[in-house]
């Protein structure tokens, strides 16, 4: 059993066969019904592997990592590890291209979040969301703006921005718990 | 019609991307429409979509909430922000259980969304509203022999289920239509729907720098005076991260970056201290003084 048609693959530390075969007894059956449970993932089980997906997909052009039906075949395969644990979901540019494009309707770009918000649970994430989510539950912003900047504004004919706390905490509960206490709760 | 919305900034244009943000105020206040700042707004939530789907919603519901408390409609200048609000104000209409799990989140905060509030890129305000018509009474200076390349990058028109029809995600022309407005050339090439690789940047920045360099890469071949954007993401990516582009795959591309905001400002006669040009990180220096030659004053 293969995840994917195509024939070329990327070079890793496995051999071209060994990574060509899929385990079965490694598999999750339940992997596909929980994807389908998360929000995005509803509609992955119409995909009928057609490609339209990965052909036109930007990342996909310089970065054989990712493979959107690849990815998909693997969540249906119930290859669980394997794609929670990779950090390719991560990257995913969300241009939506796929999702604009498939002939079944699936929402490509929506599962791919779907599959970053389960891999973040897992731990498996890049550390600027960290820095991000950081940021936005004090700030409120991914720039906060200080004394400097509002001077700079000026400068520009530009109104200052109010600098006031804007912490977002209270609405990023479960966030800064899946990110450990160590980032949100100090 | 009455044109009055609140101005949704968002994170990178008050600190990256300031020259955007002065001509989108200059152009409004030159057209009439009225931009009111909000000052309880915060970030929209797209960049929490990764991580959290609920967590994203709620931030861009608070937002929503925000506007809709002072009866307004919101303007965004980020493609990020607008398809962050739009898809929240979209989806929380169409999906009742989404608002109720919302609202009860807003509740912490002491918030309740009852939408819909609607969301436009103040580009599609111009389109929309001020019309190719009324932009083109305004030029005074067409920018006539400049050959610009819109970049539509990928929010600005997509989800398209959450547009309304706005304009074709596989054949766009609204960012062309308005350069032509201008009185510059929109130059076709075959990359103008390809993303600009910026998000990918959190995860993988060599591949993110590749898929902006594959664009820069065809502009320099057709030899354009600009790539023209409508986000400040994009905008950062093509004109911040350009001369690491450069060092990264040894290439020459000197490609200056222009909001499209700035090229009808240009049109409408503003000065460049205006529009901001001198913060930007490609010289845009040479291709003004070309103007300044090359330029006529209409009438």
């Amino acid at each position: 059993m293969t995840a994917d048609g195509d024939m070329e693959m990327e070079e890793g530390a496995m051999s071209r066969e060994e990574e060509k075969i899929v385990e079965e007894e490694t598999l999750d059956p339940l992997f596909a019904q929980e994807v389908a449970r998360e929000p995005g993932g509803e509609g992955i089980r119409a995909c009928f592997a057609c490609g339209t997906c990965t052909a036109g997909c930007p990342v996909r052009r310089f970065n054989e990592k990712f493979n959107p039906r690849r990815v998909i075949r693997m969540v249906l395969l119930g290859m669980r590890d394997e794609v929670l644990r990779d950090p390719f979901v991560w990257m995913c540019a969300t241009c939506f291209t796929c999702q604009e494009r498939c002939p079944q309707g699936v929402r490509i770009s929506d599962l791919m979040r779907a599959l970053k918000n389960m891999a973040l649970r897992r731990g498996n994430l890049p550390e600027g969301i960290v820095v991000q989510s950081k940021l936005l539950s004090e700030k409120g912003t991914l720039y906060p703006l200080d004394e400097f900047d509002n001077k700079k504004r000026q400068k520009a004919g530009l109104p200052p921005l109010e600098q006031g706390e804007k912490s977002l905490a209270p609405l990023m509960e479960e966030l800064l718990e899946a990110l450990g206490p160590k980032d949100g709760k100090d | 019609m009455n044109k009055r919305y609140a101005l949704f900034l968002g994170c990178t244009i008050p600190a990256r991307a300031r020259s955007y943000e002065m001509s989108v105020r200059a152009l409004a206040s030159r057209l009439g429409i009225e931009l009111v700042d909000l000052d309880d707004f915060t970030c929209c939530g797209f960049p929490m979509a990764a991580a959290h789907y609920w967590v994203s919603q709620a931030l861009a519901a608070r937002n929503l909430t925000i506007a809709e408390k002072r009866g307004l409609d919101i303007c965004t200048l980020c493609s990020s922000c607008t398809s962050s609000l739009t898809e929240a104000s979209h989806f929380l209409e169409e999906r009742p259980h989404e608002k109720k799990e919302i609202n009860q989140r807003l509740a912490k905060v002491g918030m309740e969304y009852r939408g819909p509030v609607k969301v436009k890129h103040f580009v599609r305000i111009l389109w929309e509203e001020i019309g190719v018509e009324g932009l083109r009474e305004n030029v005074v200076r067409p920018l006539k022999g400049l050959r610009l390349a819109a970049h539509y990058g990928c929010h600005f028109l997509k989800p398209s289920e959450v547009y309304g029809g706005f304009d074709s995600v596989e054949d766009p022309k609204v960012i062309d239509e308005l350069i032509r407005v201008a009185g510059a050339d929109p130059v076709d090439y075959s990359l103008k729907k390809q993303c600009c690789g910026g998000s990918v940047l959190v995860a993988d920045e060599r591949t993110a720098l590749a898929i902006a360099a594959d664009k820069l890469s065809e502009l320099k071949a057709l030899d354009v005076d600009a790539v023209v954007v409508v986000c400040p993401f994009c905008g950062v990516m093509f004109d911040s991260q350009q001369k690491k582009m450069e060092k990264t795959f040894e290439q020459t591309y000197e490609i200056p970056v222009l909001y499209l905001t700035q090229v009808l400002g240009l049109a409408m006669g503003m000065g460049e201290k205006e529009l901001g040009f001198s913060m930007h990180a490609v010289k845009v220096k040479a291709l003004l003084e070309r103007l300044g030659e090359g330029g006529e004053a209409k009438g």
